[in-house]
This record gives C-alpha cells, structure tokens and sequence, in this order.
C-alpha cells in the first residue's frame, strides 16, 4: 500500500495511513454462473474491506444475472504457480500416459 | 517456486524469440509471463487510453439521462451509462496486471496527460446524437473490441470479450433511437439526419490515423495486440453502417460515397486529418470541458472515499474489540 501526503489522510482498516484517494487493496473477484459450473476469476475491483469489496464485485462483473455466488479474496492471499516453474513444476502430470483412458487395449468390437 | 526475478533493460534475444514464437503459435500472453518492456509499454498506453475512454464516454451520455424523452429510453440510458463504468473498470483491472495502478492512470486522465478517444471531445446538441452515439461510436467501438478480443494478452483479451457481450445492446439501443426518429415527424427526421452527419466522420476516425500514418500500427500486428489494421476495420463499419442508414432512409454525408464492385466495399471521401489530430491534441469542441466534468465528479465523490474508509475502520475496531472479549 502506498502513502502518500496528502490532506485528506485517514486510517484504513488495517490500521496503516492512507489518503482517502489512493488506491484500496486490491480483490480478485470469482463468480459463479447459474447452472452448476465452478467459480470461474472474473477480474478485480478495489475496495476497503470484504464487504464493500463483494458489492463492488456484483456491481461491476454481474449486471446481468452472470452469477449465484461471488467469492473475492485480497489479491495479495493469492499464492500463484509461475512461469518459470512450468516445466518441472507440472512435469509429473505430463509424463503418465497411463493416466487416461486412451492408454488401455479393448477387443476390437467392444464399445466401452 | 521461485521469485520473480528482476527484468534486466536488455532484452535477451532468444527469449524475444521465444515470446514471438508463442504469439505465432496464437497463444495467450499471461501476465507472469516474460514480455518484452515495449510490448508491456504499448499495452499500458493502449489499455489506459481505452479505459479512459471508457470513463470519459459517460459524459456526453450522462448529459441527455435527465432529459430523455421517455420513461423506457431514460431506463437504457442509465444501464448504458453504467455499463460504461464497468467497462473502464474491466480494463484498468487488466492494465493493473502489468504493475500499473488504477490511481496513477486515473490521475493522469484528470490532470490531462492521459489521451482518450478524441469522439468524446464532441457535443451532444440533441436527443438525436444519443442514438447516433450508441449506433455509430458504439457500433465503431464494437467493430474495434470484436478484434481486440482476440489480443495476444490475455487479461485484455478477456476484458474485451466481456464487453463485446454487452455493448451489442448499446448500437441496438441507440439504432432503434434513430429508427423511431427517422420514423417521425419531418421535424424528428432532420434531427436524426443532423446528428448522422456531425457524428459520421468523427466516427471514422474512431479507428486512427491510415495505416501508411499510424506509427503503432505495425508493431501492435506483429505482437497480435491488434489483428487487423486501422483501415481494415473503418472499411469493415462502412460496410455495416451504410446498409443500416439506408434502411432507414438517412443519408451519409460524403457526396464521394460509393460502391465498389470489385472489393465489394463501400468506398469512403477523404478523411479531415487536420481535424482529428486538432481533437487529439485538446482543440476539439470540448475537451477541457470533459476534463472539468470528469475532474468534479472525482471530487464530488470524496466524501464516498472518505466514508467508505471510515466505515471499514469503525468494522475493523469492533472486530479486533470482539476477538479480544
């Protein structure tokens, strides 16, 4: 979070000083579609506390009946793989064919 | 995992390589992912100016909500209205992911360093121009954002498919407008005929400079930011928006208009580029009055900051009062 001078200083919610003007912390926000399908990141929005961050989330990613639910959690909770790691890091689900269905012989004629 | 590590200025040529290949191969560029800093910097400049524009589109509309002339019009007018906001806020939340902040772009929008879509810069004399806004600007813009959703970044692409889903209701909303108008009294006909022909051209510049004059061009194609050039997409409106005016029996003001049967195009007069770039440097009809409107409405909202701050903090006390009770 950035301080800045400013006249219009007041304390945020965690205590630190911040302009009333500056950016908020951060939230990603993810929604849930009707239908049964999991929350999918919708983008982000900026906001005090949880809860202002949840209305600013319907506010702004579901104008439209996009959603049932809306999870936000502060951007900076967020722990991300990275791309660098790509390789090794997923290496153990790419080398075992065996894993899916393709790799197993049927009789010819036999629907499975 | 390992931190991220510092970018050095110099960019490493086999992982420019690398990073083209990967657009050559149409894949989504990430914001974790290495990026050449200048295609990091055209990102910024293109998205922010987006997103502004964004912002600033609410202006000239805003200006007709309390005058519109029904109840079902004044509806859509608000709804378009705020889904402007939302579609600033969508791009600046991806322009964020390449480690800019909201606050510093917004500033630079209200102290006027920020460019914008110079169509904003335009009056909104009648009710007439709200429907030639949603039909042509946001018919322009959408013609833009269909292939801006395909861009190489991925959280601009995602931006983009998001607002392409609903802007299609604001060329509607503003089409149906001229319909009615067209429709009417001789008096209601010229209104829409006279705002057709101020908002026609300016909308062709909509889409920049021709490609021969747009020095961004070639490498925003190369880096599959855009997927089509400047010229590609003003012919691609033309094409569109000229069977709609027909249709409703309005005229486009360019006595040089025609059809050409070879390329199948409609075949536009010559552009006013003193014009546009006029607009784009700050002389157009109201640039510094969008910048005041934009900068008071900032300001109006303090106390919406302000409270929104003291309110989470009041929370936060009673919490940690409660956790220690």
């Amino acid at each position: 979070m950035t301080t800045m001078a400013n006249d219009s200083t007041t304390r945020s919610a965690d205590g630190g000083a911040t302009p009333a003007d500056s950016q908020w912390p951060l939230w990603e926000v993810f929604v849930q579609p009707p239908g049964g399908e999991p929350h999918e990141h919708a983008g982000s929005v900026h906001a005090v506390d949880a809860e202002t961050a949840l209305q600013n989330a319907r506010d702004v990613y579901t104008r439209r009946g996009e959603a049932v639910n809306i999870w936000v959690v502060r951007s900076v909770d967020i722990t991300a793989s990275t791309p660098d790691d790509m390789g090794p890091f997923f290496d153990p689900g790419n080398d075992k064919p065996y894993r899916h269905p393709q790799f197993y012989k049927v009789p010819r004629g036999i629907r499975m | 995992m390992t931190p991220n590590k510092p970018e050095t200025n110099l960019e490493d040529p086999a992982r420019l390589a690398a990073f083209e290949a990967r657009i050559a191969a149409g894949e989504s560029i990430e914001p974790k992912d290495w990026m050449p800093e200048r295609y990091r910097k055209q990102l910024v400049r293109m998205m922010s100016q987006h997103a502004h524009s964004e912002v600033v589109g609410m202006l000239p509309e805003g200006n007709w909500i309390t005058r519109a002339p029904t109840l079902r019009r004044k509806m859509s007018l608000l709804a378009k209205v705020q889904d402007e906001a939302g579609h600033g806020l969508y791009i600046y939340c991806g322009t964020e992911t390449l480690g800019v902040g909201r606050h510093e772009l917004i500033q630079q929008l209200l102290n006027g360093t920020a460019k914008y879509s110079s169509i904003f810069n335009y009056p909104t004399l009648s009710w007439a121009d709200i429907g030639a806004i949603g039909w042509l600007v946001d018919g322009a813009a959408i013609v833009n954002q269909t292939m801006l959703a395909k861009a190489s970044y991925g959280p601009y692409a995602r931006a983009m498919v998001r607002i392409c889903k609903e802007e299609n209701f604001h060329k509607r909303q503003g089409y149906e407008i001229m319909t009615t108008l067209a429709a009417g009294t001789a008096a209601q006909k010229r209104m829409a005929q006279d705002a057709l022909d101020r908002w026609w051209w300016p909308s062709l510049m909509m889409f920049g400079p021709h490609d021969t004059d747009s020095p961004n061009s070639d490498e925003l194609l190369r880096w599959g930011v855009k997927r089509k050039s400047n010229d590609e997409l003003r012919q691609r409106f033309v094409n569109l928006t000229v069977a709609q005016a027909k249709a409703i029996d309005l005229m486009i003001p360019d006595p040089a208009l025609r059809y050409d049967e070879a390329t199948q195009n409609w075949l536009i007069g010559p552009i006013d580029w003193d014009e546009f770039w006029r607009v784009v440097r700050g002389n157009g009809p109201c640039n510094r009055e969008r910048l005041a409107a934009r900068r008071q409405a900032h300001d109006d909202g303090e106390w919406v900051r302000v409270a929104a701050v003291a309110y989470a903090a009041k929370h936060a006390r009673a919490e940690s009062t409660s956790e220690a009770a």
